[in-house]
């Protein structure tokens, strides 16, 4: 338990010098340098290169896999198959305890006997260059004994489906149940009862950087290290240690430049995993680059549900019970380490949780399919939790004929009524829901685009506002991985320490990929520390020098690994007046650390410099007497109040529906987004923005199509359509701030929740711009031509 | 022809060397010059990743032959920054935090200063445009639109208000 | 995705290109822009042996007036083209068409030649080959000839290009200046190929609309005209009375092929080009039209 905060670092906080600033990130500037380092920037000595064949089929035998040609091709050193790499790559079975029941076959790094997807990793060839290993690989021969595939969501629900694994008995992989045991009579004793089915589409996250990975074993070492575009390197160790056999302590994991991840990468790729297991058995380093074809094919899909959502009002439109059934197809196998039930399992657990009602009952199907393997990405689940609930708020307003913000006013969880607990077991610390919204009503003029609005439809303009309100899980407990059995770490650590010419160094076992992580633990340690900004240097992304983490995704590396860098750095300030007051022979409690220099705490005087101190502690120790100075310090961090530390916040937008031809144009977008403290404004701002063009991303375009038969139609960049630059709007950004008690920083999460709002405003401001053609749609990507359908023009 | 000896300059460089009529010009500059900033994104030519610049023109590096670089002047990030050319678009990128990743950044710059080179007058509709065949995933593409136009008008070029 | 083994030629002058390809036959491919040859090049969906780079070749390249015609070299980019002042000047449609061919780094190296070679159904300068009745030169081992644009391609196995031949110039016929021309696309987004679009002209002369060209493109197998159609839409409007020109269009299209892709269903292109019918003849006609 740490020690509670004195006057003065409250003061420190509340003054907030380098916490909150929006400072620029220094790591910028070897990106925009052209200076960045990603894994294919690295160059090792005996560098050889893997190349995949991947299945081209959905389900099939494999009865014969030819590799002989390959294997004498020119540059090639090794060609192997899922059999041969098998002695080597334990089978990954991705379960976990706390999700009762749940079933998964194990999954081998590259195919044996069988094939389950069309994309699954068959054969390995190694050669000097990438060109040549491919040039081999057109030479492999393999014969599919084809077998029918559950190719899609209806196909998997089917009790006529074939099972994709006969040993689990059936194609379902998990289902859950939440009932409060008082919906059916609270739903008779509604006035009102709205119900609808949304369908959101599969989809993937086409990082641009593709998948990478160089594993590089030393024979004479007996370590392997791991290059890796990645945003969990310690999982990447304890994972990859016991899937190849290894000590734990004989893997290195390391993380440079990552180009985009948002989940994508946070999960163990059969074919990454290979790659080292053949730097193993060759004893020189690998690498693999998942190229742009394979990647759609190969990098986990999401978010391919149906949800049929029911809403009980009274008249007077308060929310009194909610039903909800999700239905997702997965992909042939539960993805490892974090299995690929978590999307489903949230939805279910947070579903309209923001609203006042009792009742609650859900419940969630998870089936096996031959698509391609699939788990979390980025928002997990709250798009589709978000979508719907807020999808039927609007539904239930126009039925009710209330107005949107009327009916959220009525039933969102007042500000005041926190700590509580919602019907599905969810705990919330505190929301800003109500302020949130008005914020955001007032921040768009809601009134006047309403006024605009009313104005263009006499001239056959048709504009939408949608308003949302959501919410978002951030800095996960154990509760999240740990309790079923999972070696995913929920805490994280951090080490300060200064050198003797005063300058900071911090390592953290957070790392980035892009949003500034770095920059904020540097903020923190400045701030806590009593340091300029840029004295501070961190490090991260190391199993060998960081502490033991977690790594960045729910949104949890400000909040987790921030709260672990101010305990170590506040620890190290501590340290330091300890050592100043033995070197200045006066009171600790005397004195202060500002700009580097020990200073006296009521006049401000400059006493001493850091250097100084470090110049002692390092090396005059003999004029210390018998203290002992200690001027590194590790601390770590973990969730401990709460399971999960939500957000909250809203999201409007504003389109245009050009009726005749059913294109949509978004005009703008509003966030009023709660996050807690905020450690960089800017920093904080743009993730709101990345996150919300990435949840327009499946709403309005992306969409993975399959065929009936289970081949990926779409699977290149000229089909696959993501958000380009001119049809993005401009996005404004606000905030409330409820900080978190659970925590000193008291920041909560801000990564994902664009993304999980923005499909939710956009589905309501386009059944708003539709309203007087009285018709709706839910069933995303919303492409023009399903817009005509809707409107009866074809 | 086979493999073949090319010469051309390279940021500014007189530069010679092998190349193989298979081999795109990304992958030469970076095998054969250990360059990192010309990268690959897609190899279809569609997310602008791998933009360089060749003859004073940004082109898709990806969709050109090694051997089509030879007598021909060729500029990447590293040519650029060293020069100080784009130093006012990087400085602007840095502090607007117009690159996350960064895995976009070299085709965003080398657009970007496409776009406000030999131009009088702007707009964020134009700049938008003229950027949209560059993929970011991170961004969400204000802020890169952000920083264009703030390097925009600190060159003296007008930039133009649209009515919302 | 990296290409298979490749030799390369750079001839510099037409008949050396003549001869290598001669020489190489069906194993090389012209290499022009590259913008969807590379492509396929390095998805090794393409299985040239050989590639012949047209891109040293001077006399393809350049854009000159001649009489009546403009004309252009077959490896002129798409950039050149939008650029000149020539074809501001004298074939204005192809400026109009610019603001939604592809994005600029694309538009540096692509050209008009490769572009007709493709003869894609959702390309711009193929449509506007056929909307101005243009001329492509080619070049062959019998020497040179020119093919009417409409009926350079007839289809997916019907094409006027041998392979031994070489598209040199494009002779695109000038615009008159009362002539007015628009083109209207609709794509999912910016400088992708279109979802639906047309390129049209009215000719005027005297004052009076004389005649009614409009090309559909991105939704056929080829860009087309539907010559019953442009009659039809054409008497209406001499006859001062054009009403219902989306419906026309719908109608008109349910006889000709209309082909659906991956993200429109035929009768979505059908409805997208009744929409682009209207719009178009509404911009061509802006003080006329009585709809």
């Amino acid at each position: 338990m740490n020690a509670p905060l004195t006057e003065q670092e409250q003061e420190s906080i509340t003054r907030r010098t380098w916490i909150g600033a929006s400072i620029a990130r220094p790591n910028a500037r070897r990106l925009v340098d052209g200076a960045a380092v990603y894994i294919d920037d690295i160059r090792l000595p005996r560098l050889l290169h893997v190349v995949f064949v991947r299945s081209t089929v959905p389900s099939a035998r494999l009865r014969r896999i030819e590799t002989a040609a390959a294997a004498k091709a020119p540059g090639v050193v090794a060609v192997y198959t899922g059999r041969d790499l098998a002695e080597t790559i334990a089978p990954m079975v991705a379960t976990l305890a706390h999700f009762k029941g749940m079933k998964a076959a194990p999954q081998p790094a590259l195919a044996i006997d069988r094939v389950c997807w069309q994309g699954e990793p068959i054969v390995a060839i190694v050669a000097t260059k990438v060109r040549l290993a491919e040039d081999a690989a057109a030479l492999i021969e393999i014969d599919y004994e084809e077998q029918a595939a559950v190719a899609s969501l209806e196909a998997a629900l089917d009790p006529s489906a074939p099972v994709i694994h006969p040993e689990l008995g059936d194609n379902v992989c998990f289902t859950r149940e939440i009932d409060t045991g008082n919906v059916d009579a609270i739903f008779s004793s509604s006035d009102v009862v709205v119900e609808r089915t949304f369908r959101f589409p599969r989809h993937t996250g086409v990082c641009l950087e593709g998948r990478s990975v160089i594993g590089d074993y030393s024979a004479s070492d007996q370590r392997l290290t791991v290059y890796i575009s990645h945003q969990a390197p310690h999982m990447i160790q304890d994972c990859y240690a016991r899937l190849l056999g290894l000590a734990e302590s004989a893997v290195r994991v390391i993380c440079r430049d990552v180009g985009g991840s948002y989940g994508i990468k946070t999960h163990v790729y059969g074919d990454e995993l290979a790659t080292c297991a053949i730097s193993m058995l060759l004893k020189r380093p690998v690498k693999f680059v998942a190229d742009r074809l394979e990647s759609f094919v190969s990098d986990i899909h999401s978010r391919d549900h149906r949800v049929q959502m029911r809403m009980g009002f009274s008249a007077d439109g308060t929310l009194r019970g909610v039903e909800l059934r999700d239905f997702l197809a997965i992909g042939p196998y539960s993805v490892y380490p974090r299995t690929s039930v978590v999307e489903g399992n949230q939805i279910v657990n947070i579903a309209a949780q923001w609203y006042g009602h009792q009742a609650y009952r859900a419940t969630m199907v998870n089936v096996f399919t031959n698509m391609c393997q699939y788990s979390n990405y980025r928002a997990v689940g709250h798009p589709v939790a978000v979508g719907a609930t807020e999808g039927m708020m609007d539904v239930a307003a126009r039925a009710l004929g209330l107005d949107p913000i009327v009916i959220r006013q009525k039933n969102l969880l007042r500000d005041d009524a926190f700590p509580c607990q919602t019907p599905s077991g969810m705990k919330f610390e505190a929301m800003s829901h109500h302020e949130c919204l008005q914020r955001i009503a007032k921040n768009m003029d809601l009134p006047a685009l309403r006024e605009e609005q009313r104005a263009l439809r006499q001239r056959g303009v048709y504009r939408g506002i949608g308003v949302i309100s959501m919410i978002e899980i951030t800095n996960p407990s154990a509760q999240f991985y740990g309790v079923g059995g999972a070696r995913i770490s929920a805490q994280d650590g951090c080490t300060v320490r200064m050198e003797p010419s005063g300058s900071i160094v911090v390592l953290n076992g957070a790392g980035e990929q892009g949003q500034g992580t770095e920059t904020v633990f540097a903020q923190v340690a400045a701030q806590a520390i009593g340091v300029h900004f840029s004295q501070v240097r961190v490090i991260t992304g190391d199993t060998d020098m960081t502490p033991y983490g977690g790594g960045t995704w729910a949104s949890r590396a400000a909040g987790v690994g921030g709260e672990a860098t101010w305990q170590a750095a506040r620890e190290l300030r501590q340290n330091l007046l300890a050592l100043a007051a033995i070197v200045t022979s006066r009171p600790a409690q005397s004195l202060d650390i500002s700009e580097s220099w020990v200073i006296d705490r009521l006049t401000a005087e400059q006493i001493t410099p850091l250097s100084e101190l470090g110049r002692i502690a390092y090396f005059r120790p003999d004029t210390l007497g018998a203290f002992q100075a200690e001027l590194c310090v590790t601390r770590h961090a973990v969730p401990k109040d709460y399971p999960f530390t939500f957000t909250n916040g809203a999201i409007a937008c504003h389109l245009e529906v050009d009726v005749e031809t059913g294109f949509i144009k978004l005009l703008k977008f509003w966030v009023v987004e709660d996050c807690g403290t905020i450690l960089n404004k800017q920093l904080v701002d743009e993730q709101v923005r990345g996150a919300l063009v990435q949840g327009i991303g499946p709403t309005l375009y992306e969409q993975c199509l399959y065929d009936e038969k289970g081949h990926l139609m779409n699977g290149n960049m000229v089909d696959y359509l993501v958000p380009m630059a001119f049809e993005m709007p401009d996005m404004e950004v606000d905030h409330v701030s409820t900080p978190t008690r659970s925590t000193e920083l008291g920041a909560k999460g801000a990564g994902e929740a664009g993304t999980a709002g923005a499909p939710a405003a956009i589905l309501n401001a386009l059944n708003d711009a539709l309203a007087p053609f009285s018709t709706e749609l839910f069933d995303m990507p919303f492409t023009p031509e399903k817009v005509l359908r809707a409107l009866g023009r074809i | 022809m086979n493999s073949t000896t090319i010469r051309f300059l390279l940021n500014g460089e007189q530069v010679e060397a092998q190349a193989d009529p298979r081999i795109h010009a990304i992958d030469f500059l970076r095998e054969q010059f250990e360059l990192s900033s010309p990268r690959v994104g897609c190899e279809h030519g569609v997310c602008g990743a791998c933009t360089i610049r060749v003859d004073g023109q940004i082109i898709r590096g990806c969709l050109m032959l090694s051997m089509q670089l030879d007598g021909t002047k060729v500029d990447t990030i590293e040519g650029l920054t060293a020069a100080g050319e784009i130093a006012d678009l990087q400085e602007a990128f840095v502090a607007r935090n117009a690159v996350q990743c960064g895995f976009c950044t070299s085709g965003m710059l080398l657009t970007g200063q496409d776009f406000l080179t030999g131009t009088q007058t702007v707009s964020r509709a134009a700049i938008r445009e003229h950027l949209s065949g560059n993929y970011c995933r991170c961004t969400g593409y204000e802020a890169i639109i952000d920083a264009v136009e703030a390097v925009a008008i600190r060159r003296g070029i007008q930039v133009t208000r649209e009515p919302s | 995705m990296k290409s298979a083994a490749l030799e390369y030629e750079r001839p510099t002058s037409v008949a050396q290109a003549l001869a290598l390809k001669r020489h190489w036959g069906d194993r090389a491919s012209y290499l022009a822009g590259g913008q969807s040859l590379m492509p396929a090049i390095n998805m090794r969906l393409n299985a040239a042996a050989c590639l012949i780079d047209l891109n040293r070749i001077e006399s393809m390249r350049g854009i000159a007036l001649e009489g009546d015609h403009l004309v252009i070299g077959a490896m002129t980019t798409h950039a050149a083209i939008l650029t000149s002042e020539l074809v501001r000047e004298h074939v204005p449609v192809l400026i109009q068409a610019g603001r939604y061919l592809a994005h600029t780094a694309i538009r540096n190296r692509g050209t008009i030649g490769g572009s007709l070679a493709l003869f894609d159904a959702a390309a711009e300068w193929p449509a506007a080959c056929i909307l101005l009745n243009a001329q492509i030169r080619v070049e062959g081992p019998d020497g040179l000839r020119h093919h009417p644009a409409e009926s350079f391609v007839q289809g997916l196995f019907n094409r006027s290009l041998g392979e031994d031949e070489l598209i040199t110039a494009i002779l695109m016929p000038k615009q008159r200046s009362t002539d007015r021309s628009v083109v209207l696309e609709l794509a999912r987004r910016q400088g992708d190929f279109a979802s639906a679009a047309l390129m049209a002209t009215v000719l005027v002369t005297a004052g009076k609309p004389t005649g009614l060209r409009m090309v559909f493109f991105g939704v056929s197998d080829l860009p087309r005209r539907f010559e019953t159609l442009e009659s039809q839409l054409l008497e209406a409007i001499q006859a001062g009375h054009l009403t219902d020109v989306a419906d026309l269009t719908r109608t008109a299209l349910l006889r000709e092929h209309v082909v659906a892709d991956l993200y429109h269903s035929v009768e979505m292109k059908r409805h997208l080009c009744g929409v682009l019918a209207s719009r178009a003849l509404r911009q061509l006609l802006a003080p006329e039209t009585s709809e």
